[in-house]
């Protein structure tokens, strides 16, 4: 029982991470129809921007863990951020009229140019933070115990914040009405007065700072992180936002918490050999019921 | 073709014969993971590789040719080390070559050296199929897996007296062959694992396994694989509250084991099985010296390529440059390194394996066990 309990928080964290990083996928393909492959590359930026920003608060003399934290928060989302902004003007928006195969090879362009990037600048090497927050919360069940460090909690918290956040911009405020309005007819959108080429630029810079939140708070967890780290965790979200139906807000959110717990308890209960497997052979059983994903709407033929 | 084309097409060839004979250098590849996440090891291979390259070309060079080292960067994966190979063995035209890291690159190279006729002398695969594939020009100056994991399972069995081991391997030919080598010595101790499985490399989350490892109550957690997965995963063990023993292997010898795992509070107690100290033997002190007066530690295989160096050197030295009799001869003769002398077999392994057990403390730092 307590190892079942345990899987479930581990499968909710890792997937509240997936989620987060879900998003940027689902926003961009939901308003331009592309898939940005360089996103796991803005999710690895924003791992290095991390580890920047602790070392340049530290050298501050700043100690105290809520200060750095928001602190790191705060810079590596504005850092993340603006290259979220600058991605799409190099590389995105001078192809927005050629077909959506230009854009894609744009992209995977993209994604390679940051890893080599990163890799030039900063070095091939593994990189490591120290840890910071320490301790965990232990829960007696049975003979046994289940046990959440501090950190796995803020995880949790910061994800669901951070997506509650984003679901009120896009559900209630004005700029959250112009997106809608692009997503939906971009054509239609422009001709009513909606800057269309700014929504769309604001739609990446949303999608960076989700990867940001995830990028510090993964950062922050696990404390190891290299040039190559946006590759995996890329697939993975990608997955999730199609096992959610791309496009869908929620969906991305609820594909990411299904991929982290599948993961979780197949590798827990089954095998950790056979996990990615697992969530893959569960990704295509959805799309042969569900080709549009679980929360996503059918594409419908505009005549 | 008048005279006078035919006069000066032969001064040009002759010209250019020249040019080719003055910088008739000896080039030796260093090949191994230069860039990736495993860059640290290839810093290893490459400084060892070069301070013996400077040494030796200072004492006179081979035969009174100069060395040329060409660094050529496998990242640790099997297809990029066949195309540096063939790179060095057609371009550049390397006699020798000193590498490569990881196995799974060294065993798809080593046929690739075998064709050319070139020296492989790897400082740190230790696969077994690599001298197994019974190819002549293979070496390797460290031990195998099948030695180093019966070190490893003795220790388990007859020092800790484990009873309950979980066996984690990182599914890549170094990691699961060390995993699976320890396995069947444990088998053979009548000891069964009580939990063997596989995790994928790149990942950091490893929570799931963790906590599958919690469940069957592990007390030894053996571990096949490198450091940049072994960090996060000693680390997210000890989050989760196990104090089961880690153990491992020499892929994990770098001080950014450390740095992966986020603190040394984390690596303290870890144990890893690698060869004698290769900083203990006399004929390596003048070297050694001078590699920390040089502000460098020489840690890890940083002596092991140095000792590479040496083999493919004096291989060549005595046998006129040629390196298939260089290989023919060192399976015969002996060479005195700066970690002593070595000998080889015949399948290109040394003689005399020299496992032992390491400790990491709370600083950080290994020692041996005694």
């Amino acid at each position: 029982m307590d190892i079942v309990l345990q899987q479930l928080v581990n499968g909710l964290t890792l997937g509240s991470v997936y989620g987060l990083i879900a998003i940027g996928y689902t926003m961009v393909y939901g308003i331009i129809g592309m898939i940005n492959f360089a996103h796991g590359d803005v999710y690895m930026v924003s791992a290095y921007i991390t580890a920047i920003a602790l070392a340049l608060l530290t050298f501050f003399g700043i100690e105290s863990f809520p200060i750095i934290l928001v602190g790191t928060l705060f810079l590596t989302v504005a850092v993340t951020g603006a290259y979220g902004w600058v991605i799409e003007r190099i590389a995105y928006r001078p192809l927005r009229s050629s077909s959506r195969l230009s854009v894609l090879i744009s992209a995977i362009g993209m994604s390679l140019i940051l890893q080599n990037y990163v890799q030039l600048s900063q070095g091939a090497n593994q990189q490591g933070v120290p840890t910071l927050l320490t301790g965990a919360l232990r829960f007696h069940v049975g003979d046994g115990f289940v046990q959440i460090t501090y950190m796995k909690l803020l995880i949790l918290f910061i994800s669901i914040l951070g997506m509650g956040v984003l679901t009120y911009v896009i559900q209630k405020t004005k700029l959250g009405r112009m997106c809608r309005a692009t997503q939906q007819d971009r054509k239609m959108a422009s001709i009513l007065g909606i800057d269309t080429d700014k929504v769309i630029s604001t739609v990446f810079v949303i999608g960076a700072v989700m990867a940001a939140l995830a990028g510090v708070l993964v950062t922050l967890d696990y404390g190891a992180f290299d040039f190559y780290v946006g590759f995996i965790i890329g697939i993975k979200a990608f997955t999730a936002a199609v096992l959610g139906g791309i496009g869908s807000l929620p969906g991305a959110m609820l594909g990411g918490l299904i991929l982290g717990l599948s993961e979780a308890l197949f590798a827990g209960l089954i095998s950790s050999d056979y996990k990615d497997v697992f969530s893959f052979s569960l990704l295509v059983l959805i799309l042969i019921v569900r080709p549009s994903g679980l929360l996503g709407k059918p594409e419908v033929e505009k005549v | 073709m008048s005279n006078a084309v035919v006069r000066k097409t032969l001064i040009s060839l002759a010209i250019a014969g020249a040019a080719t004979l003055a910088q008739a250098d000896v080039v030796i590849g260093v090949a191994g993971p230069h860039t990736g996440a495993y860059a640290a090891f290839g810093e290893q291979l490459w400084k060892g590789a070069e301070k013996a390259a400077a040494d030796i070309n200072a004492a006179g060079g081979v035969k009174g040719e100069m060395i040329k080292l060409v660094k050529a960067d496998d990242a640790c994966e099997p297809k990029q080390a066949v195309s540096v190979a063939n790179r060095l063995v057609d371009s550049d035209g390397a006699v020798a070559v000193i590498g490569h890291f990881c196995s799974s690159s060294s065993i798809p190279a080593s046929k690739i050296y075998e064709e050319a006729g070139v020296i492989m002398v790897t400082p740190a695969s230790t696969n077994p199929t690599l001298t197994d594939q019974g190819l002549p020009n293979v070496f390797r100056v460290c031990g195998r897996d099948d030695q180093q994991g019966d070190v490893a399972a003795s220790y388990i069995v007859d020092k800790l007296k484990a009873k309950r081991v979980a066996v984690i391997h990182d599914k890549d030919t170094y990691g699961k062959g060390l995993a699976d080598a320890m396995k069947s010595t444990l088998n053979a101790y009548g000891l069964k694992e009580v939990m063997y499985e596989g995790l994928t490399r790149g990942e950091k989350d490893f929570n799931a396994l963790i906590t599958k490892i919690r469940s069957v109550d592990a007390d030894v957690v053996y571990f096949g694989g490198l450091h940049s997965e072994a960090g996060p995963l000693v680390r997210q063990l000890r989050e989760q509250g196990s104090k089961a023993i880690f153990i491992s292997g020499d892929g994990i010898v770098s001080d950014e084991f450390v740095s992966v795992a986020g603190s040394p509070e984390y690596v303290d107690g870890v144990l890893m099985t690698f060869g004698a100290p290769p900083t203990s033997y006399p004929s390596g002190k003048k070297v050694i010296q001078e590699f920390r007066d040089g502000g460098y530690e020489p840690e890890g295989y940083t002596l092991y390529s140095y000792t590479a160096m040496q083999v493919a050197v004096a291989a060549l030295a005595n046998n006129n440059l040629d390196p298939i009799k260089g290989a023919k001869w060192l399976k015969t003769h002996s060479v005195d390194t700066v970690m002593g002398k070595k000998d080889f077999d015949e399948k290109g392994d040394l003689t005399v394996s020299d496992y032992v057990m390491y400790e990491w403390d709370a600083q950080g730092k290994y020692h041996v066990v005694d």
